[in-house]
């Protein structure tokens, strides 16, 4: 495995005319670009999704100009309807968990990284690569047109339930294109996912510089080679989901829909088939899917972290182990989200074990990068402080999900906000925490500028603070028994939980508004930014081995020689404290 | 910089903390004979977790406060023990939270779900649709009325889709729209969806169970304390879902005899 592969010389010509170099690329960099900017576009529809939520919560009667033209029916004078709610809220998870938490750090970073960090010319299947984006792109657009048919996104939540989702334009509007749409778009991102996953899968295997032993892959690397492997196991199974869901609602077939349903005073003429088993293929693929979105960022974090301290980790090797731990065990916790869904309670207690001691990796992992911390010298900069950000986010978002994973105690906080507070702090937060550090640490390298860090810094302390203002309420909520998917809280119950839930709205309103301040930056950065070194971190891996930005074929047609272990800092060498992992210079240890 | 990001991120856990120490919001009281269990459980998993919680963010800003951007020009060091002690250290504090929450804990799942209702428990039927629930109580003869579903009529008030007509066994059956118990005695509640997915959530019981189209399901409880509480539909079920409530009404066993009655009477 050592040895340079053959197929690593000149794995395509150098591109040329503007389609080629640009828009139908082979180049892993512009195709984790295109990824990249595909996740800025979806995350700037679902937070504007959010927006619309968390006003109409609060200020149910109010008026948006111009919301009208989004939907005449959802919104009519500009108020959103109870009902278009559910298909504002359809649409936030589904962009958000799939374009915005699978594509940005996993397939854009990785795109990027994986390559330039194992010494490799290009992705081992640089058209296939090309296919997973356009494919990407194909289902984000078929999501998309939900927002423009006549009937509107669908209204079942971004799991859509079965037989909610299967039977079709009688449970509602929007369940009848909207949600053929929906599955139609998930099948085709499941297709996507699954050639860059198979990709990531070859490259990391085949085509590692020569000494690029796979102990001395940076811990991004091993992080996007064992996100690769979750996810060719988890869409694999979402694909066929999706399609049986589809054949429910277009070829007649039952697979989730069981006899003797009265739906809108239609007796359907479905019988055999079982909702649950839409649960259970859901979830099979919906909790690694959580792990798709996070071990990216733990990988990235750890990688930065390392350069900020100008020390190595405790251990990188117990890092690796963790998230191969978590990768492994992230296969046996479906169930926990079916605790009261009416599976066998028997087997809810065997899914609580494994949902329990998913937590002993994670806190390995938090305790060695805590540990690391000390007698550190930490470089304080906007990347260093999102990374930093990640591991409060982290623990603050991992210590709620003790309570879920108890059957006893999910009885009653399941479907209440406290599981909205949890996810969205440890897998939404925490993992966006992961990309902006990426993008302040890596955007020298991806553009040849540096990142303005004033802007930066002030965008995480607005972030930082703000996301906390957010989602630490949401848990306050669950634990009172506020119901999520909840349109409307007008009842006497919910009244005195109102002024929390204006705090969150005014909270999540600001902190969107703190998120033009990173867009302003890239784009501003982009152009009218430091023109950036080869080393600006004075980083010990590849990536700080070749120009910023690099050239088409990464190495400029030589095949770089790794002599070392990727985290050479606190080390005499001969350019200051850290020897890279391609140059010849004796290592300390 | 360091310093700034420490004492923010202080104020931040002890912020998140405040409202959860001083029990500024916690679920309504609980009327049910298994909830105390369940409640139990709650404050012993916030106990271990919020001690967890501002532990790692305490430590997290101490080491960030001490060794971000340090002037001293110090040497590095390493975490006396390095990796071996977090990982021990990871083992025994989870390794014990898990047998301390995972196995002792399950009582509570245990007492909702494995022990089956009393052989007198009052049985209930439950019936959720888009967007309402139904009650069904089986009258004097003790047994339900087959359902039928092509013969649900809502207009009619046929929710369930009874045959009186031929079915001898469904013409006492007493149909409401809200949840009529009596206090302190067994409800064995039989589960039955109508059309797609929907649950059955009240707070003050201490009970959320899903109804599954196809699948039949039952819950048992007690409640213990006369009142009114609101029945949530806690599975998104559609468009009305926000309106898919309904009211539990506890009675002293009288009245809830008089309200069979009279219930009875209307027939």
């Amino acid at each position: 495995m050592e040895e340079a592969s053959d197929q690593q010389a000149h794995v395509h010509p150098p591109p040329e005319g503007f389609l080629r170099k640009y828009v139908f690329s082979l180049d892993h960099k512009v195709i984790g670009k295109q990824y990249y900017a595909l996740g800025l576009l979806a995350v700037c529809i679902g937070m504007a999704l959010s927006w619309l939520m968390r006003f109409h919560l609060v200020w149910p009667t109010t008026r948006i100009p111009g919301l009208e033209l989004l939907s005449k029916a959802g919104a009519p004078g500009g108020i959103i309807t109870p009902e278009y709610y559910l298909s504002l809220l359809t649409m936030h998870g589904t962009l958000m968990v799939f374009f915005v938490l699978t594509n940005a750090p996993f397939a854009a970073f990785g795109n990027y990284f994986l390559p330039i960090q194992i010494g490799a010319e290009d992705m081992a299947f640089p058209r296939f690569n090309m296919m997973s984006f356009w494919t990407t792109l194909v289902a984000f657009l078929v999501l998309i047109l939900a927002f423009i048919i006549p009937d509107g996104p669908p209204i079942s939540g971004w799991t859509s339930y079965a037989p909610l989702s299967a039977v079709g334009k009688d449970a509602g509007p929007g369940m009848g294109w909207g949600m053929n749409l929906w599955a139609i778009s998930i099948a085709i991102f499941c297709i996507g996912s699954l050639l860059g996953a198979l990709n990531f899968i070859a490259t990391t295997l085949d085509l590692r510089a020569k000494g690029m032993t796979l102990m001395r892959m940076p811990i991004c690397t091993w992080a996007w080679f064992i996100t690769s492997c979750i996810a060719l196991l988890a869409f694999a199974v979402l694909l066929p989901a999706c399609i049986l869901l589809l054949l429910d609602r277009a070829a007649g077939t039952s697979f989730f829909i069981p006899s003797g349903l009265v739906v809108s005073d239609r007796l359907q003429a479905h019988s055999g088939g079982s909702p649950l088993l839409w649960q259970h293929l859901f979830w099979f693929f919906g909790h690694p899917e959580v792990y798709i979105a996070i071990l990216p960022s733990m990988g990235i974090v750890s990688h930065i972290l390392i350069n900020s301290m100008r020390k190595p980790l405790l251990s990188a090797r117990v890092i690796i182990y963790s998230m191969m731990s978590i990768g492994f065990l992230s296969w046996m916790v479906w169930g926990h989200h079916m605790f009261v869904s009416g599976m066998n309670p028997f087997s809810s207690l065997l899914f609580s074990f494994p949902t329990l001691t998913i937590t002993i990796p994670a806190t390995i992992m938090t305790l060695i990068w805590l540990g690391s911390l000390y007698g550190a010298n930490i470089r304080i900069n906007a990347a260093s402080l999102f990374a930093l950000g990640f591991i409060s986010m982290f623990v603050s978002g991992g210590v709620s999900g003790f309570f879920l994973a108890q059957p006893s105690i999910d009885i009653v906080l399941h479907a209440t906000y406290f599981v909205v507070g949890h996810f969205h702090m440890v897998m939404g937060v925490a993992s966006l925490f992961g990309v902006f550090a990426g993008t302040y640490f890596w955007f020298s390298k991806m553009t040849g500028r540096m990142m303005n860090q004033t802007l930066g810094q002030l965008h995480f302390w607005l972030t930082f603070i703000g996301t906390y203002c957010i989602f630490m309420p949401f848990h306050y909520l669950g634990l009172v028994g506020n119901v999520r998917r909840y349109s409307s809280f007008v009842d006497d119950f919910m009244g005195p939980l109102m002024p929390l839930h204006k705090f969150i709205t005014i909270a999540a309103l600001g902190t969107g508004a703190a998120q033009l301040i990173f867009i302003f930056n890239l784009i501003y950065s982009r152009y009218k930014g430091v023109p950036a070194p080869e080393n600006p971190w004075n980083g010990t891996t590849l990536e700080w081995s070749i120009p910023s930005p690099p050239p088409w074929n990464n190495f400029g047609g030589k095949h770089p020689i790794i002599y070392h272990d990727p985290y050479q800092y606190d080390v005499k060498g001969l350019k200051g404290d850290y020897i890279m992992q391609d140059s010849p210079e004796p290592s300390a240890g | 910089m360091g310093k700034l990001f420490a004492i923010v991120l202080v104020i931040i856990a002890l912020a998140s903390a405040y409202p959860i120490v001083t029990h500024m919001y916690v679920m309504p009281e609980d009327v049910s004979t298994h909830g105390h269990q369940i409640d139990e459980q709650l404050s012993d998993t916030m106990a271990e977790a919020g001690i967890s919680f501002l532990l790692a963010q305490f430590v997290l800003a101490i080491f960030v406060w001490k060794f971000a951007e340090r002037k001293d020009g110090g040497k590095l060091k390493n975490f006396p023990g390095g990796a071996k002690i977090m990982v021990a250290g990871a083992f025994i504090l989870v390794g014990t939270e898990i047998l301390a929450l995972g196995v002792f804990g399950q009582r509570a799942w245990a007492n909702v779900y494995f022990t089956p209702p009393r052989p007198d428990a009052l049985q209930i039927q439950a019936q959720a649709g888009q967007f309402a629930f139904y009650f069904r109580y089986p009258g004097a003869d003790g047994k339900f009325g087959a359902i039928y579903p092509d013969k649900i009529d809502e207009g009619n008030q046929n929710y369930f889709g009874l045959d009186p007509a031929n079915d001898i066994e469904s013409r006492d059956d007493i149909v409401s729209a809200e949840l009529v118990i009596p206090v302190n005695r067994e409800i064995h509640l039989l589960m039955h969806a109508k059309d797609v997915g929907h649950s059955f959530y009240v707070r003050e019981l201490r009970i959320q169970q899903d109804f599954v189209p196809g699948l039949d399901l039952s819950v048992h409880f007690t409640a213990t304390k006369i009142g009114r509480y609101e029945i949530v539909c806690t599975q998104l079920c559609g468009l009305g879902h926000y309106n898919m409530k309904a009211y539990l009404n506890v009675m002293a066993q009288d009245d809830f005899e008089k309200w069979v009655k009279q219930k009875a009477s209307e027939l």
